[in-house]
This record gives structure tokens, C-alpha cells and sequence, in this order.
């Protein structure tokens, strides 16, 4: 099984993982601002049954109070880093999901093709970072297209069983292609974006600020996207009712086309702002990122933008929160756990709609 | 010309000719092993094809005949698989078999497979009864992360519990090897022979009867919740079944060999065989295991291949190569003697 | 012969008692089979069917009529529970059926067919029958298993009584048959089969007649009558054909926008300006 998003700060992984660390909070002054809505502790607050020496121990205090918020925030980072990515792949899902009722298995897997891209683009062809960043999402874009033309159209009228069994075939065709031409190993590469920023106190990469700040401009644009354009607005048409659709001269093949396209872009986005943070390329990486940023689509109420992106956070809050706890190892049950939990108490999601069966 | 009546051959006597030919097909694998014309790689083989229709004709009940598509399969064959392989080491069997002393095994080997039979069960009722409340894709990945929620736990439940049970990452290690192939063949004859059995009476119909239209179903009196979670419940045990004899095989179990990949690949199995053909489930999983050994030294390609043929097969065919058909050795004797008599059988084949 | 009871009853030959020509007198007076008092259903905003009261008689042909979307399918799906009312209360013989499942509706003694043919397509069709049999074979799960002599006595006796009820339509040399694979009419027929298997006091037709040329039509309405005389249940129907339902239904009951708007023998119905208006328009438009 991949450990792709192990190390949540905690482990030492050579040195070129950017994400912040608890450890350094002692290069930093101790009094550099104040922790997050919380007043600083003062000489003498709470603690005057210590008499003598506690000049020294409120600056202890206050340094550990420091270190547990600056912790907690930095372990909150790491989430919504993770979270991001999540969000963006489940947007990928959602939006497939909506239009034509498919789990997209193999969507996943079009990340690892695009952090695949960028690796050779970067390592082998010595591209420029941006113009890798740009030909992986473009890879990722034909992909997701050509899929979708090849595997699910002939299947738009089969039973929604055969569609899903075709989509894990692609994956594992994905996986398993991927691992013939390129290898099991990993692959290592630098890093793209490299830098820390100190941001109330912890010590914040560029490259998480980036991620964040991406996938929200991602789900504003795709909003807008949706809601406003006209390619938006066949789009939801066809997800309300594939056949008034076509009656009102739209074109479910260009419709649905362009979905896959938007949905891989994003994920192809997604798969170099994971590089970001994990610089390694391995043909398994999509499936588990897949599978979790899945749930993270469910959670969030699939078919729902927003909730793509509220599901992603969550599940990225939620990873950090155990790993943060010391139960690293439990992570992935973890995340499928509150799958179960969602599925059995509110199957549509925080976000989602309800369909209903005519008898 | 008076119109001839097609000859049935009656209950009874299809019976006979079912464990006829049962007893035929042992007998020569038999004679084949123990001639040494099969030597003792193949019948390895052989076993693992053997796993492989029990876990394939398992699944196939919740798919093909329940009409759902469970993708947790693997982890009822590692419940069963490790409560089993944990059972049998506390038992004296390792020394017995050393001792050369086979017989004696024989009631902790029973033993071994009905618990791994009634604990994968009693998962297949716990994940069972919430799961079966969803519809389609829902209970596709509900079963997915019980699946994995499963492999999980067994990886890392040592460390909650403060002592060794399960071995985690490590292994479970010298599990006595007591699947030989005949204790193999017995349990694939009887796991068939119980889903026929099942099928072929009025609850195999109600079961049949919510793959075709639930609402129908519910709307004759059928107690639908009843039948699926017997469905999924026999399914689970059935797999469990396998997952003994599986550890009974390798002799050590690893959390990372149930993961969601091994279901995929028993779904594989059953895709490609015909959802709801028995048959199609036993000669799928038969080739999808003999077949790479023959291709060894392409076995990067075997992957590959799998997938590919997996979409093709869901293009191009999706029922699957055999469909729905359900084999009767009766009725092609049947039509066999009919059709020399000149008399027409009729359309479709009798439910018997 | 099914009664109202849903005790086990010995299969027995079934008797036909010929049927005369006369419209048996409405029932209503002995306790009705079926009693919907103010049966009303909401979807979010929209109320589908409202204030709805009715009493079919045990052994009563009746009808339920309208213009497409009226909310007669709704009644149905009200009555069998498919949606549970928002409003009012349903008695089955009596017994009030709140709270209860369409499974247990069902096992309460009412059986009905769907307006878009719910048969399982892949079973056959002698299959098809013996799972509305299925309560009738009452041997258990050990018994399927090692074919106990409960299992052979029961599939036995349930195969018997499938032939016999698809005689009613001569539809038993097609029991190999796949139930997909049969003509639209004869697929109506068997859906008809099926849900008098499972021994229905009431039974319900959605539209029995859909597709059927008029004396395909003429037939059913034999066989109706024939069924209804054969089982003594009671029998509602929703039909659009008004030669069919005028012909055998005895009491009548019209809706529009999902409320009864007459009711009423098929003479007073024939005669409502109210119906005609709901199905022709208003004069002078």
C-alpha cells in the first residue's frame, strides 16, 4: 500500500518535504505576535500558587501555549493542504458524477498520469517548471477526454453496473499500464515550489498557501462555470434530464466531453499541487488519493460543488487530526469510516439531493 | 403424426447423473495426482483454482443473482482466512501433520472451516444489514470501505489490543498447511451444491426476484431485506470458506493481499464468466488462474491484459461470456435425446 | 378457493361458478373488503391526491377513472403502500393498515398489477407465478438445502397451482417461457397471474387493457368477471377504455386533480355532467 501522505510533518523525509515542522518553532522569537484569538498568557494569570520561579515558568507556559496553538494551526494547514487536493479531485468526481451517473474509478489514476507528465517533463525533457505544470494538466485534460470517448460513451445506455466495472478497468489499466512502462518504484523529483512563509507563528510552506489558495479559486471559477456560462448551463441540463436536453438542440457528446475535460483539468491541477508537497511519482499513487478525495466527494454530497470542496477539507482536517493524535496508521480506516457513517445517516451528502424512483 | 411429448428425465435420476459425473471428475484428477501425471506444482494449481470458484461462485451470488455489486468480497475471505489460519495454530494440528497423522486433523480442519464460515458471516450480517439499505453505487462503496476498513484493522488491531493476535504487516506465519487437494475439491462440490441447492427452491426465486424488479418483489410479499442480507450472509461465509483454505494453503497471511485490488480481481472473475451463471463463475475462475502460469514469462503484460479484456469485455459483451446460463448436465442429455427423436423441447430452459 | 382469510389453504381444483348475466347487487351493506376515508398525499408542495374515501364491497368489480394525471396510480401506489398517505386512513377488511409496509400490505390480501408491467423479465414464466407463490410452499431454508420431503411436497403443489391459474388465460404450455420474451398482452395477463398467486382479497389492475386490440379487450373483460366469480375477491381497476370499464364495473369512481369528483354506478357516471366536462371540456370553449 502507497504511504503517499504519510509524514505529516512529523517524519524526517530527507529533507526536501517543505510541509512544516514542529521543531522549528525554536528558531523563531518568542514573542512574535500573538497566537490565534487567544490572549497571551500574562506573569501571574492562574498560576500565582507557584510563588517562587514563575518568571520562568509562565515563559515556559507561554512558549508551550505558543507551541500547542502554532501546532494545532500548522496541523490545521496540513490539512487544508491535503484537504485541497482532495477537494479538487472531488471535483473531478462530482461533476462526472452529476452528469452521467458514474463513479469515475479511474479518475484517480489521471493524477498519477499527470504527475507522471511532469516528472519526465521536468527530469527527463528538462522543461521549464511552468511549462511542465501546463503540459501535465493538458495531458490530463486528453486523457480524462479520451476515456470517456472510448470506454463510457459506448456505454451510455448499458445498465449503470457495467459502466462502473468498465471505469475500475480503466484504472487498473491505468495502474498497471503505468507500471509496465514506467516501473514499480518511485520516482523523486525537487520540488516545484519551495519556500516557508511565518505565518502566525508556524512555519507555513509557500507551496500550502498555494494549494489552498488554487482549489478555492478553482471551485469560485468553477462556480461561475456553472452557473453563469452557457456550456454551464447544458451541463446541468443534461445532469436534470439527458433527453429534454438533447431535445433542446444540445449536444450531449460535446456536454459531457467538456465535463470530462474540466473535471481531468482539475485533477491534473490537483496532481502538481500534490507534487508540491509529495515530489514522488509511483504508478499506485492515484489509487488511495482516488479512493479518499471519493469519499471526500461523497461526504460533501455528490453532484454538489461546494460540497466537493467542504468534503475535501474535512477529510484532510480529519487525516491531520489523527495522524496528529498518534494514529497515523489508522488513517485510511479512518477516512473510510466516516464514509460508512455518511452512507448509512445522510447518503446524499451534506449538499446533496435527493433523487426519487417513479413507480 | 401425433405430436410426440418431450421426455423429462425426473428429479431422482438428474441427481445421479450430477454426482455421476462429480465422482468422475475427482476420480481422474485423483489418478492423475497420484499417477504423478500431475506433479505437485500443478496440483497447487489446482487448489488455488479451487479457491478461486469458491470465492468466484460466491460473489457470484450477490452479484449475478442479488443483482448488486458488492466490492468488499476480499475482506470476508480475510476474516475467514485469519480466523481460521489464528484457530488451527492453537491447535495441535502442525505436529499432527508432521507426525504424518492426517486423520486425526480432520476435526480441527472442520472446525477451522466452519468458524472461519460463521465469524465471515457475522460480518457479512454486520456490514450486511446497513448496506443493503443503499441502492447501487452507494452499496458499491459502502462495501468498499468496509473492504478496506477490514484490512486496516487487521494490520494494525495488535497494538490496540496489547498482544499479538493478528501479526499486522509482519504476517500471520506457520499456519499448518492443511489444504490438500481433495479436502479442496470437497469443499468447491459442496459450496456449488449448496448455492444450487439454495437457488433452485423458492428462496433462490425471491432472491432472484429482487435482481429483477425489487418493487415487484415487495409488491408479491416478498420479504426483501430478509432474502438480501441471506444473500450477502451466504456470500460472506462462503468466502470465508475459501479464505480458510486459502491460509491452509499459503500457510502465511499478510493484511496487504486483501485489499481492494483481490476483490476487483474475484469480480473480475464473475464479470467475465456471466453474472449469474455458475458455470460461467467456475471455468472464469478456473482460467484466471491457470492462465497465468501458462503465460509466466509474460507476466508483466498479465495485468495489462486483465484490465483491457475486463473493459473489452464490459464494451462488447456484457453479460459476459456465458450470460446468465446455468448448466445442466440433465438437460443436454435431454435435448440430446429429444433432438434424436425429432421432438421439440420448447423455448428456454425448465427451472428444475 | 381464496378467501379473505390469509390462513393456508389446501390447493384444491379450482370450480369455475358459471357467471350470469346479471349485475350482482353492490355489496356495500356486508362489511367492505376495502375503506379509504380521506386518504390524501402530499409531494413537497404539490398535493397529488386529496380527500379520498371509498369502500369497495368483497366481492365488487369497481373502477377508478380519470384524465391522465389525476393521481389514480397514486391511489394505487397509497393503497399498496408504495407511498405512505400524508393523510386520511385505510382499512383492509377492517383492519387498519397505518404504519404498515407494502410487504405487509401485501400479506394483509392485496395484490396488484403496474401500469408499466413489472414482470421479471429474466425468470421464467411458470418462475414468475411461483414467486407470487412463495408464501403458499412453506417449506424453510434447511429444507431447500437437503431437499427434505417439505421441499419436493411443496415446490410439488406449487407448480400444480401455477398451471391451474395460468389456465385462467390458457397460458400453460408457455410456462418455459421467458416472461421478457412474451407478446405486450400476454405479459399484462401473466402480471395478472402472478398477483392472484399470492391469494389477494383485493386485487388491483392498473390499466389492464393498455395495448390491447378490442377483442383481446373483450377477452379480458370475460376473464375478469371470470376471476371475480372464481376467487370471490374483490377487483378495482384503473382503465382509461370506457367500453371496459363501463362493461363490467359495477360501481365507479372518477378523479380529477386528485379528487373524486363522482360516484357512482355507470349509468349515474355516464351521465355526470362533471365527468363529461372533466373528460370533454366545457361546452362552448
Amino acid at each position: 500500500m502507497i504511504s503517499c501522505l504519510e509524514g505529516h510533518g512529523y517524519t524526517d523525509a530527507g529533507g526536501s518535504i517543505p510541509s512544516p515542522r514542529v521543531f522549528q518553532k525554536a528558531r523563531f522569537p518568542l514573542h512574535s505576535g500573538h497566537p490565534m484569538g487567544i490572549p497571551r498568557l500574562r506573569p501571574g494569570d492562574g498560576h500565582r500558587m507557584f510563588a517562587a520561579s514563575s518568571k520562568k515558568r509562565e515563559t515556559r507556559e507561554e512558549v508551550t501555549a505558543q507551541m500547542d496553538l502554532s501546532l494545532i494551526f500548522s496541523q490545521i494547514i496540513n490539512g487544508l493542504q491535503t484537504g485541497s487536493v482532495y477537494a479538487l479531485v472531488a471535483l473531478g468526481y462530482s461533476m462526472v458524477y452529476g452528469i452521467i451517473l458514474l463513479l469515475n474509478f479511474a479518475h484517480g489514476d489521471i493524477i498519477m498520469v499527470g504527475a507522471y507528465t511532469a516528472f519526465y517533463a521536468i527530469a527527463s525533457f528538462h522543461l521549464h517548471p511552468l511549462a511542465s505544470v501546463l503540459l501535465a494538466v493538458l495531458v490530463s485534460t486528453v486523457l480524462g477526454v479520451a476515456i470517456e470517448k472510448v470506454a463510457y460513451t459506448p456505454l451510455r445506455s448499458a445498465p449503470r453496473l457495467s459502466l462502473l466495472i468498465t471505469a475500475i478497468g480503466i484504472s487498473f489499466l491505468l495502474e498497471n499500464g503505468a507500471q509496465l512502462l514506467f516501473g514499480a518504484d518511485t520516482k523523486s523529483m525537487d520540488t516545484i515550489v519551495t519556500g516557508n512563509a511565518a505565518l502566525l507563528g508556524a512555519n507555513v510552506s509557500y507551496a500550502a498557501l498555494l494549494t489552498i489558495a488554487v482549489s478555492v479559486v478553482a471551485m469560485l471559477a468553477l462556480t461561475f462555470l456553472v452557473q453563469k456560462t452557457k456550456l454551464g448551463k447544458a451541463m446541468r441540463a443534461v445532469s436534470e434530464d439527458m433527453g429534454a436536453a438533447q431535445l433542446m438542440g444540445i449536444s450531449l457528446n460535446r456536454t459531457i466531453s467538456f465535463t470530462f475535460a474540466v473535471g481531468s483539468a482539475l485533477a491534473g491541477i490537483g496532481s502538481i499541487l500534490y507534487l508540491c508537497a509529495y515530489p514522488q511519482a509511483s504508478p499506485t499513487m492515484g489509487s488511495m488519493l482516488g479512493l479518499k478525495a471519493f469519499v471526500a466527494a461523497v461526504l460533501g454530497g455528490i453532484g454538489s460543488i461546494p460540497g466537493a470542496m467542504i468534503g475535501g477539507f474535512v477529510i484532510g482536517l480529519l487525516e491531520a487530526m489523527v495522524s496528529a493524535a498518534g494514529l497515523s496508521v489508522w488513517k485510511d480506516g479512518a477516512v473510510f469510516a466516516i464514509l460508512i457513517v455518511v452512507l448509512l445517516v445522510k447518503p446524499t451528502g451534506i449538499l446533496g439531493r435527493q433523487i426519487t424512483e417513479k413507480v | 403424426m401425433k405430436e410426440k411429448k418431450p421426455i423429462r428425465i425426473p428429479m431422482p435420476l438428474r441427481y445421479g447423473i450430477n454426482l455421476a459425473l462429480i465422482l468422475a471428475l475427482w476420480g481422474t484428477f485423483a489418478a492423475l495426482i497420484g499417477q504423478g501425471a500431475i506433479t505437485n506444482y500443478w496440483s497447487g494449481i489446482l487448489i488455488m483454482v479451487g479457491i478461486n470458484i469458491i470465492l468466484a461462485v460466491s460473489l457470484n451470488i450477490a452479484t449475478g443473482y442479488l443483482g448488486q455489486l458488492p466490492l468488499g468480497h476480499a475482506g470476508f475471505m480475510a476474516v475467514g482466512a485469519y480466523a481460521g489460519g489464528i484457530f488451527l495454530k492453537s491447535t495441535p494440528v502442525a505436529d499432527l501433520l508432521k507426525a504424518g497423522n492426517e486423520a486425526a486433523c480432520l476435526p480441527y480442519v472442520i472446525g477451522a472451516l466452519v468458524l472461519s464460515a460463521v465469524v465471515a458471516g457475522i460480518f457479512g450480517l454486520i456490514i450486511g444489514i446497513p448496506a443493503l439499505r443503499l441502492r447501487g453505487d452507494y452499496l458499491a462503496i459502502i462495501t468498499l470501505g468496509f473492504g478496506e476498513i477490514i484490512r486496516v484493522a487487521l494490520t494494525n488491531i495488535d497494538s490496540l489490543l496489547g498482544f499479538k493476535f493478528t501479526y499486522g504487516a509482519a504476517g500471520l506465519k506457520r499456519i499448518p498447511k492443511f489444504s490438500g487437494f481433495h479436502l479442496v475439491f470437497i469443499c468447491v462440490v459442496l459450496s456449488c451444491t449448496l448455492i444450487h441447492m439454495i437457488m433452485k427452491s423458492r428462496h433462490g426465486r425471491a432472491i432472484l426476484s429482487i435482481r429483477e424488479n425489487e418493487i415487484a418483489a415487495e409488491s408479491v410479499g416478498i420479504n426483501t431485506t430478509y432474502y438480501k442480507t441471506m444473500a450477502f450472509v451466504v456470500s460472506a461465509m462462503l468466502a470465508g470458506i475459501a479464505g480458510c483454505l486459502y491460509a491452509g494453503y499459503l500457510g502465511s497471511l499478510y493484511p496487504a493481499t486483501f485489499k481492494f485490488m483481490k476483490s476487483i480481481e474475484i469480480l473480475v472473475m464473475v464479470v467475465l464468466g456471466g453474472m449469474g451463471s455458475m458455470l460461467g463463475s467456475i471455468l472464469s475462475a478456473a482460467a484466471l488462474t491457470i492462465l497465468p502460469e501458462l503465460l509466466r514469462s509474460v507476466a508483466d503484460y498479465r495485468m495489462v491484459a486483465y484490465s483491457l479484456a475486463l473493459v473489452l469485455m464490459m464494451i462488447f459483451r456484457p453479460k459476459g461470456l456465458l450470460g446468465s446460463y446455468d448448466f445442466s448436465m440433465s438437460r443436454v442429455l435431454e435435448k440430446g435425446i429429444n433432438g434424436l427423436r425429432g421432438v421439440n423441447t420448447g423455448k428456454g430452459g425448465g427451472a428444475q | 378457493m381464496s378467501g379473505s382469510s390469509n390462513k393456508k389453504k389446501p390447493a384444491t381444483k379450482l370450480v369455475p361458478v358459471p357467471s350470469t348475466n346479471i349485475i350482482p347487487e353492490r355489496d356495500i351493506n356486508k362489511s367492505p373488503i376495502l375503506e379509504a376515508r380521506h386518504l390524501g398525499i402530499d409531494f413537497g408542495g404539490l398535493t397529488a391526491v386529496d380527500d379520498f374515501n371509498m369502500a369497495i364491497g368483497r366481492t365488487e368489480i369497481a373502477g377508478l377513472i380519470g384524465p391522465n394525471g389525476a393521481g389514480k396510480t397514486t391511489v394505487f401506489n397509497l393503497l399498496t403502500k408504495v407511498y405512505h398517505p400524508t393523510r386520511g386512513s385505510i382499512l383492509m377488511d377492517g383492519r387498519d393498515t397505518a404504519g404498515k409496509s407494502a410487504i405487509q400490505v401485501s400479506h394483509m390480501g392485496i395484490a396488484r398489477t403496474f401500469q408499466n408491467i413489472r414482470l421479471f423479465r429474466d425468470l421464467t414464466v411458470m418462475d414468475n407465478v411461483l414467486i407470487g407463490l412463495h408464501h403458499e410452499m412453506d417449506y424453510r431454508l434447511s429444507g431447500a438445502i437437503f431437499r427434505l420431503p417439505s421441499f419436493w411436497r411443496g415446490e410439488r403443489i406449487a407448480r400444480e397451482r401455477a398451471r391451474e391459474l395460468l389456465s385462467i388465460f390458457d397460458m400453460q404450455d408457455m410456462a418455459s417461457y421467458q416472461a421478457g420474451s412474451l407478446p405486450y398482452g400476454a405479459q399484462r395477463r401473466l402480471e395478472i397471474v402472478r398477483a392472484l398467486a399470492t391469494g389477494p382479497s383485493l386485487l388491483l389492475l392498473d390499466e389492464p387493457a393498455a395495448g390491447m386490440n378490442p377483442s383481446e379487450t373483450a377477452e379480458l373483460m370475460e376473464n375478469i368477471v371470470k376471476i371475480r366469480d372464481t376467487f370471490q375477491i374483490a377487483i378495482m381497476l384503473i382503465e382509461h377504455d370506457m367500453n371496459l370499464v363501463m362493461g363490467i364495473c359495477e360501481g365507479i369512481c372518477v378523479l380529477n386533480f386528485g379528487r373524486i369528483i363522482a360516484k357512482g354506478t355507470p349509468e349515474d357516471i355516464q351521465a355526470n355532467p362533471a365527468v363529461i366536462e372533466a373528460y370533454l371540456g366545457k361546452k362552448g370553449e
